[in-house]
């Protein structure tokens, strides 16, 4: 009897140790980005912002988009409502994104001058989101599981992690890096490789706020250092734990934009 | 009474201009000058195929009672030259496009009053269970895609009770397609035998009895996993002048019945649609009157996807398969064309874009193998900026014979430029 109840408590101990010897241990790369993307893409259990983006070409000429972005988590799944404000050409234009981690998104498209819901083709996430430097995939989230992911430095303020493709020619990328705040695990740049190792965009995370308990980026930058042009993101009235009705993220507030995008501004 | 019909809009429109101005509310809109030229000479149409400066003004306020939006384009057209405004045909210098009211008197329930663009239905182009107007002479002259929707005046239910959403649109007057009617474009006049354009404008018998000459219609739907399911019915009438009145010797629109069903979802990494319709005929369900169209089985699938990056790619077939075939033949006057008891058609679509999505290049075609005639539409647009857009594109229809569906048009063949400001 005595020996089944030290046993037990030595398999007990065995059970906790490497738990508490978590805070010592170094994550791996798995684990950061996992932490990062929890705090980057899924802060609190929905959320709201609206964002003026500038999309700078070479030449120098700007062109602005101005949206708002509702978002509700569904256990490891999110969805999407994007409602556009401006240019005209895209004003009251609505965009609903299913985004699911195991499998294609569902994405819809409402043109509010024929009065029609267009379901769109999943496509290619590595494609520019409304002209801009910013892909689709920077705005919903990468699939962390596409990826490897590999702890390659530590500094003082930042965990540098190194990601490959696992289908390599599946994306436009080589091998990107990414650099992550030790304490807010925020993404504070992340640099792309081609296949000759050569550096081509950058997306740099360039003020960072606590709202509602959440570090939240404030503003973002992407660069396209072939065309030399760049999108600057900034988001305002950002707020978490809304209590978003589910209903929202459906084809009926497609074609009537709900109160929490119309009420705002 | 015209003249009194124009003030009446002119005063009620500057009314609702100036209760925004003063509410301060946006007012949005965009100037639309457009020229459209035939690429071959009609003798019965002017060379201009379009010609036109449009000022749409747009607003759309939120309030708590309910949401109000009016959308109304002012136009001086070169080509038609006509002051007498058709509200319903989008003639003359109004159209007006939208002005609704939108209540939610319960969570679960929308309720959308006035003139507004109804749209539904899984095809691109190709339409079987929405039987709200289109305006063709818009499509085919090279006007915007967004005018291909005509408006309705109508009452929209949209009820969300959870397990399925209902949608249910009452008109108290048939809202008819802006069809081709020959003021604009040239077509296929069958009492004549050949074709007519301005010298033969077709104008079809009425139906002007409000609440008697109505419309409904019915849609509902509710997700199957990602899979959209819809099912609709339609009780009104055939949006086209399809019937003949032999005594009156005139177009008529016919009594029509639909019931389809819709599916749509993603599949291998595009999306696929499929759209069935019955057309019940109900002035000719035997199929014995040559002078009305026979009931008629409507079926589409579609497949969508992306090719490469920026490069979408779409195919669709649809076939319309005419019932009472025989009857059809054997009552149908000596010398008219029979048409074929099914119809096939094919469309393609490609659109690609470049230049930071500024630049969209778009390929449409319709290939209809059994009625041997196509109708191809390709489209450039470049958004010089935020504000301002430039586009070109061209209508091309290539037929057989002088009376099929597309190869009637063949003589309106046109080429477009346009350039617009968006405010």
């Amino acid at each position: 009897m005595k020996k089944i109840f030290l046993s037990t408590i030595a398999l007990s101990l065995l059970l906790i140790s490497p738990i508490m010897g978590n805070e010592e241990k170094e994550l791996t790369g798995d684990e950061l980005m996992s932490k990062s993307n929890q705090a980057f893409y899924y802060a609190g259990k929905d959320g709201s912002s609206d964002v003026e983006m500038t999309i700078r070409d070479a030449q120098g000429g700007t062109r602005t988009r101005s949206m708002t972005i509702l978002r509700r988590n569904e256990g490891e799944n999110q969805k999407y409502y994007v409602y556009f404000r401006s240019p005209a050409d895209v004003r009251r234009m609505a965009y609903l994104v299913w985004k699911n981690v195991k499998g294609d998104d569902d994405r819809w498209l409402f043109l509010p001058a024929l009065n029609l819901e267009r379901r769109i083709a999943p496509g290619d996430k590595r494609t520019s989101f409304v002209g801009s430097d910013f892909f689709y995939e920077d705005v919903s989230g990468r699939n962390l599981t596409d990826d490897t992911h590999e702890l390659v430095e530590t500094t003082d303020e930042y965990y540098v992690v190194s990601n490959k493709p696992k289908v390599p020619n599946s994306v436009e990328f080589a091998e990107y890096k990414v650099w992550l705040d030790k304490t807010t695990f925020i993404p504070m740049r992340s640099e792309y490789y081609d296949k000759n190792g050569k550096l081509y965009r950058t997306v740099e995370s360039k003020k960072v706020e606590e709202i509602d308990g959440y570090y939240t980026v404030m503003e973002a930058v992407a660069s396209d250092l072939i065309t030399g042009s760049s999108t600057v993101n900034s988001f305002s009235n950002v707020r978490y734990n809304l209590d978003l009705n589910a209903n929202i993220f459906s084809q009926r507030f497609l074609r009537r934009p709900p109160r929490e995008v119309t009420s705002r501004k | 009474m015209k003249r009194f019909f124009i003030l009446i809009m002119c005063v009620t429109s500057a009314a609702y201009l100036g209760a925004i101005d003063l509410g301060g509310f946006d007012i949005h809109g965009f100037i639309d000058v457009r020229g459209g030229l035939r690429t071959n000479s009609d003798p019965h149409e002017r060379d201009a195929s379009l010609g036109e400066i449009r000022l749409q003004l747009f607003n759309e306020t939120f309030t708590e009672i309910g949401t109000f939006a009016g959308r109304i384009d002012f136009i001086y057209d070169g080509v038609l030259d006509s002051s007498h405004i058709d509200l319903e045909q989008g003639l003359g210098p109004i159209d007006l496009r939208e002005a609704n009211a939108l209540f939610s008197p319960l969570d679960s329930l929308d309720i959308k009053v006035g003139r507004q663009i109804l749209t539904w239905g899984v095809g691109d182009m190709l339409f079987i269970n929405d039987l709200f107007p289109k305006d063709w002479n818009a499509l085919f002259s090279g006007r915007d895609s967004d005018y291909l929707k005509a408006p309705s005046d109508a009452i929209l239910l949209s009820w969300f009770p959870g397990f399925v959403d209902v949608d249910l649109v009452y008109t108290p007057l048939f809202d008819r397609d802006r069809f081709i009617s020959g003021n604009r474009l040239s077509y296929w006049n069958p009492m004549l035998g050949r074709r007519a354009g301005r010298d033969a404008i077709s104008e079809p018998e009425r139906r002007h009895d409000w609440f008697g000459d109505d419309e409904v219609a019915l849609r509902l739907r509710r997700m199957i996993g990602t899979y959209e399911l819809a099912v609709y019915s339609y009780r009104g009438y055939w949006k086209n002048p399809e019937g003949f009145d032999p005594v009156a010797n005139r177009a008529r629109y016919p009594r029509l019945m639909a019931h389809g069903a819709s599916l749509r979802g993603a599949l291998a990494g595009g999306v696929l649609s499929l759209e069935t319709g019955y057309y019940d005929s109900k002035d000719d369900r035997r199929g014995r009157d040559p002078f009305t169209p026979n009931s008629q089985q409507r079926y589409l699938i579609g497949y969508e996807r992306e090719l490469m990056r920026d490069l979408q790619a779409g195919m669709q077939y649809y076939v319309e398969i005419m019932e009472n075939y025989n009857r059809y033949r054997s009552t149908l006057p000596e010398g008219m064309n029979a048409k074929d008891e099914a119809r096939h058609v094919l469309t393609f679509r490609l659109t690609k874009l470049a230049m930071n999505q500024n630049l969209s290049l778009s390929f449409f075609a319709f290939w209809s193998p059994s009625d041997h005639d196509a109708y191809i539409r390709p489209t450039v647009e470049y958004k010089a900026t935020d504000d301002w857009v430039i586009g070109t594109g061209a209508n091309i229809f290539v037929g057989r014979d002088k009376d099929s569906f597309f190869g009637q048009f063949e003589k309106n063949n046109n080429i477009y430029a346009s350039v617009r400001w968006n405010f």
